[in-house]
């Protein structure tokens, strides 16, 4: 028990967190409470598969009109697909846009309501970090860092999904004229938008509860028992 | 080895680490207002082993909190090494927990996501001391607790008392020139307790640390340089060890 601590060389009047450190932080935070991560990621997977659903379907169907398939085209009117008369271009309708719309709405709140309750999980921890030393701006980051690892896995996740099952659900309805005339850059495009929307509605999610947690006093954070 | 350590050269100069000014403190608790400290002055000197005893409620968890800069008090003034943390902004008070101050808790707070290693190289990454050598301190650190060869255990791996000792080893990391421990051995069975005690009391001795700390422990007296009572939001007594010895004698044979 004779040991003298070898005295580092710390540089004076510094409080850092590199970044490839909050990085791993977060990744090591989201891997040990992984189904609550999970549940957060659930809610962004279903709404972005939703969306990109409804955006590779619109695709299929553009594809379906350039093809002037007599036999898909008639399946399309019959089952209520509203087409557009002259030969413009197909657009996802009104009703499908306020769907989509409310579900990613649904999906945010979601998001908040899991959130605030994971902050408040980490009352304990946020304080403890203060007290050695961290600044607001670390807990900040390091929640956002694990929303936007949430929101790229999840959103990646979801637009795959729903892309696989829109093209296969119309390859079953419409034979192969569905995948043939499909613009596989739109298909592309439309999963990278997914993604982007993903990041973006778990950033907007974590931001409130982020900063919360953020701005508390580590006495604060210390009375909230676990 | 070169280096200019500002915080020791202050040490030397001023005697006094810790000094603690009229601190008075209130909480409001709907239309009442309940006084918890009503003036308090304590002057704790560098290296000192600082006991401060009483009941539940007495305010020396308030008191604790003002001299870690975990709370402000309403009026008075806590000077850590003549410097009044009350003045400090945000990033000010962030360095001073994280290089001045050690905190050792009652519940441990031991970070339940990292390994007992990470834990203690926290704050030296906070402090920006390079990967490598944080984690060389860090393993020594965990050395001097005992608890070298668990040191990629996580905390619920540990019990508590070496998730304690893991929280003393953090406490370290910076070098820090006061220990502040809330009820150290509050959770801790006997034998643990008395293991922790006397962990802070040899790095009191070996390391010239100041560590203050709030308990109502009575085998804290025993190694205690002095024992501060507080009642009631006031002071009653201060007593060094020599009187303790002799006031408390059967405690200290024991």
């Amino acid at each position: 028990m004779e040991q003298i601590i070898k005295k580092i060389n710390i540089p004076q009047k510094q409080v850092v967190l590199p970044f490839v450190k909050s990085v791993e932080i977060a990744v090591k935070s989201i891997k040990s409470r992984f189904f609550r991560s999970l549940i957060t990621t659930m809610s962004l997977i279903l709404a972005i598969s939703f969306y990109s659903y409804i955006k590779t379907n619109s695709t299929v169907i553009s594809g379906i009109l350039v093809s002037q398939n007599k036999i898909a085209m008639e399946k399309l009117s019959t089952q209520g697909y509203e087409l557009p008369v002259n030969g413009g271009e197909y657009t996802t309708s009104p009703k499908e846009r306020w769907i989509l719309f409310l579900s990613l709405l649904v999906c945010v709140v979601g998001i908040v309501n899991t959130q605030l309750m994971a902050v408040a999980d980490r009352f304990r921890e946020i304080g403890t970090m203060k007290c050695l030393g961290a600044l607001d701006r670390f807990i900040l980051r390091l929640f956002l860092i694990e929303a936007m690892l949430q929101g790229i896995i999840g959103a990646g996740l979801g637009a795959f999904a729903g892309a696989v099952i829109a093209l296969l659900g119309s390859f079953i309805k419409f034979g192969s004229v569905a995948i043939e005339f499909v613009n596989v850059n739109d298909i592309i495009i439309s999963i990278v938008i997914s993604i982007c929307l993903g990041c973006f509605l778990s950033i907007i999610g974590v931001l409130y509860p982020a900063l919360l947690a953020a701005r508390m006093q580590p006495i604060e954070a210390m009375r909230g028992r676990d | 080895m070169k280096e200019v350590n500002i915080e020791e050269l202050n040490m030397e100069n001023l005697n006094n680490i810790v000094r603690v000014s009229r601190v008075k403190k209130n909480f409001n608790l709907g239309k009442t207002q309940v006084h918890v400290l009503k003036g308090i002055d304590l002057e704790i000197k560098t290296g000192e082993y600082i006991s401060i005893m009483g009941p539940s409620g007495s305010g020396k968890t308030t008191l604790f909190n003002m001299i870690g800069g975990l709370d402000k008090p309403s009026s008075g003034s806590v000077f850590i090494d003549e410097i009044d943390i009350s003045q400090l902004d945000a990033y000010e008070l962030a360095w001073l927990r994280c290089r001045k101050i050690g905190y050792i808790f009652q519940t441990f707070n031991i970070i339940q996501v990292m390994t007992a290693l990470e834990n203690v190289t926290l704050p030296m990454i906070f402090a920006g001391v390079p990967d490598d050598e944080a984690h060389e301190k860090g393993m020594e650190l965990l050395d001097i607790v005992g608890l070298k060869d668990r040191f990629q255990h996580k905390p619920f791996e540990l019990s508590g008392g070496q998730q304690q000792r893991v929280a003393v080893a953090r406490s370290l990391a910076n070098d820090p020139a006061i220990i502040l421990a809330d009820e150290p051995t509050g959770n801790l069975d006997l034998t643990t307790g008395d293991e922790i005690i006397k962990l802070l009391k040899l790095l009191s001795k070996e390391k010239g640390v100041t560590i203050i700390s709030a308990t109502h422990d009575l085998k804290m007296i025993n190694v205690s340089d002095r024992v501060v009572w507080i009642s009631d939001g006031k002071i009653e007594k201060i007593e060094n060890r020599d009187e303790l010895s002799i006031s408390l004698g059967q405690i200290g044979d024991k």
